[in-house]
């Protein structure tokens, strides 16, 4: 515990002593901000409620994640401090788990710098908070998921551009995986319960149904286990390369 | 203690590390050599937990690598290859990270990174990023941090490797100051260092030992040893061909300064007598005359040569 607080304090501390963090973060506010105003009509729909605001947020991780993630294990590997990280008195599922927190706690204050424009909508009419609420812990969740992708991609190269196009492609793919574009390659050889086993594994299907409001068991299922099973194969990939 | 039992490593085709056995105890300070790619920094890896050996164990004050790793690391202070440390911290914040990795509390925690700080002389360069330091404070920033928890064993990468004369000194000079209780491992190119610090030389080649010696072991191996290096005053041009056909002289070479004579000699010692008693008759001005002690870079070419060829 001691150790995996102490790793997770000098990552976080790391994107703000980096321009990493402000970055991010201004890109992510300007963006979302932007992209909910102009191509998601927030005021011409007449309604008060954030989902334009929300489905952008796939999207938007799509790529700013993987982003955030390549560094987390390709970075190490390349200067050479993985050998001083794994050498002190830390498991490797130590490091692996205390850098996705702070990556995802990063998200999370990300996301917590939106509270304007949940405030917007709550002085124009007045939203169903909960649904809101379900939609921001959806929002996270996903965001872990996409960082728990990023974060096992990174820990396979020693390249940050090789981990964030490796990165980007998986999580698209896994955002597609509800659309035709997927699911038509699957159709044409696969059996329909494969088809529909790609699909559940889609991202967006799962987070339209939290931010209806409806924080239903299998889509925290499908989010936890997720990242349970990438941080897993992230911690397999490192143990196998000291190996290697 | 820090021991290794048939140590090997395969990396697909190739042997890095090859049967190697080591017990190095406390109070030691074994000097590991070899060319580049012999497989030091493979060793020193898996004694310090970052690579797994293909067969072979290793253990440090008792803890096995693999099987009680926590332990084995907590024992163990390590300076990897090239030091790397995070480049966007600051030494402070490095050194108070790995402090508290390593669980050093209140007290102890400020005692040990004052007294890191101090033997390292990284006062000035404290609140600068580790990126923008020089080459030596960045190898001195890693040695603080092997340093930091005052561990029984250490093993240390090329410690003194971009420190300038002055700073080499004061690194061996610490690593001689902490050595009389501490079971520490050092690699290094620099052959001088093994005799300054060093209480064991250790030779590997392609992975295999090839040299298990004390240093002044390793110095009387070398043909140079107890050889004469004359230089004389003037022309004195048939001095190589006469000092050659003299009793007990094995051969005569010019040194590499281009203007002096190294005689070798059958028998040690009166090699330099001998000398001397030649020029006399013959009327040269003796300008310069020495015994060698031996040459380390001499006995590490044959050696390291031999094996490899």
């Amino acid at each position: 515990m001691r150790q995996i607080g102490a790793i997770f304090r000098r990552e976080l501390t790391g994107y703000f002593v980096t321009p990493v963090a402000y970055v991010f973060l201004v890109i992510f506010l300007a963006l979302i901000g932007a992209l909910t105003f102009y191509f998601g009509n927030f005021y011409e729909r007449g309604q008060a409620d954030l989902g334009s605001f929300f489905g952008l947020h796939p999207w938007l991780y799509a790529f700013l994640v993987p982003a955030l993630a390549m560094r987390l294990w390709a970075e190490e590997r390349d200067a050479g401090t993985i050998e001083l990280l794994l050498t002190l008195p830390v498991t490797t599922t130590q490091a692996v788990l205390a850098k996705f927190l702070a990556a995802w706690v990063f998200t999370l204050v990300a996301l917590v710098l939106t509270a304007p424009i949940w405030w917007t909508v709550n002085y124009l009419g007045n939203p169903d908070n909960g649904v809101i609420l379900a939609s921001y812990v959806g929002s996270a969740l996903m965001a872990g998921g996409f960082l728990a992708i990023g974060s096992f991609v990174s820990a396979l190269t020693r390249s940050q551009v090789v981990a964030f196009v490796v990165g980007f492609v998986l999580c698209f793919l896994l955002l597609m995986a509800g659309y035709p574009l997927v699911l038509d390659a699957f159709r044409s050889w696969a059996p329909q319960g494969i088809v529909d086993a790609v699909a559940a594994l889609s991202f967006q299907n799962h987070f339209d149904s939290i931010s209806r409001g409806v924080v239903e068991l299998r889509d925290l299922v499908y989010f936890v286990g997720l990242i349970v099973f990438f941080l897993f194969a992230n911690v397999t990939v490192i143990e196998m390369k000291k190996g290697g | 203690m820090i021991v290794t039992e048939h140590l090997c490593k395969r990396f697909d085709t190739l042997t890095a590390v090859d049967d190697l056995s080591l017990t190095v105890a406390p109070g030691q300070v074994l000097g590991f050599l070899g060319p580049n790619g012999a497989g030091k920094s493979t060793t020193m890896k898996m004694v310090a937990g970052f690579l797994a050996p293909t067969s072979g164990s290793a253990s440090v004050c008792g803890h096995d690598v693999a099987d009680a790793p926590h332990a084995a690391r907590a024992a163990l202070g390590y300076l990897p290859e090239g030091a790397p440390a995070y480049g966007e911290m600051v030494p402070h914040a490095f050194l108070r990270f790995v402090a508290d990795v390593r669980g050093l509390r209140g007290e102890q925690r400020r005692r040990r990174l004052d007294t890191v700080v101090e033997q390292l002389h990284l006062g000035p360069v404290l609140r600068q990023p580790i990126a923008t330091l020089s080459k030596g404070f960045k190898r001195r920033v890693g040695l603080a941090q092997a340093l930091l928890h005052d561990p029984p064993a250490l093993i240390l990468d090329e410690p003194t490797d971009g420190l300038d004369p002055n700073q080499k000194h004061e690194v061996r000079s610490l690593i001689n100051a902490i050595a009389p209780d501490k079971t520490i491992i050092i690699s290094t190119h620099i052959l001088e260092e093994v005799e300054s610090v060093c209480t064991r030389a250790v030779i590997i080649s392609d992975g295999r030992l090839v040299a298990d010696e004390t240093p002044a072991g390793l110095l009387a191996r070398s043909r140079y040893r107890n050889a004469v290096t004359v230089s004389f005053a003037g022309a004195a041009t048939d001095a190589r061909m006469l000092l050659a056909g003299l009793d007990g002289v094995s051969s005569v070479e010019p040194a590499a300064d281009g203007h002096s004579l190294t005689v070798f000699g059958t028998d040690g010692l009166d090699t330099a007598e001998r000398v001397r008693d030649c020029a006399r008759g013959n009327g040269w001005q003796v300008q310069a005359l020495r015994t060698e002690g031996g040459r380390l870079d001499d006995v590490f070419r044959n050696i390291t040569r031999g094996a490899a060829g």
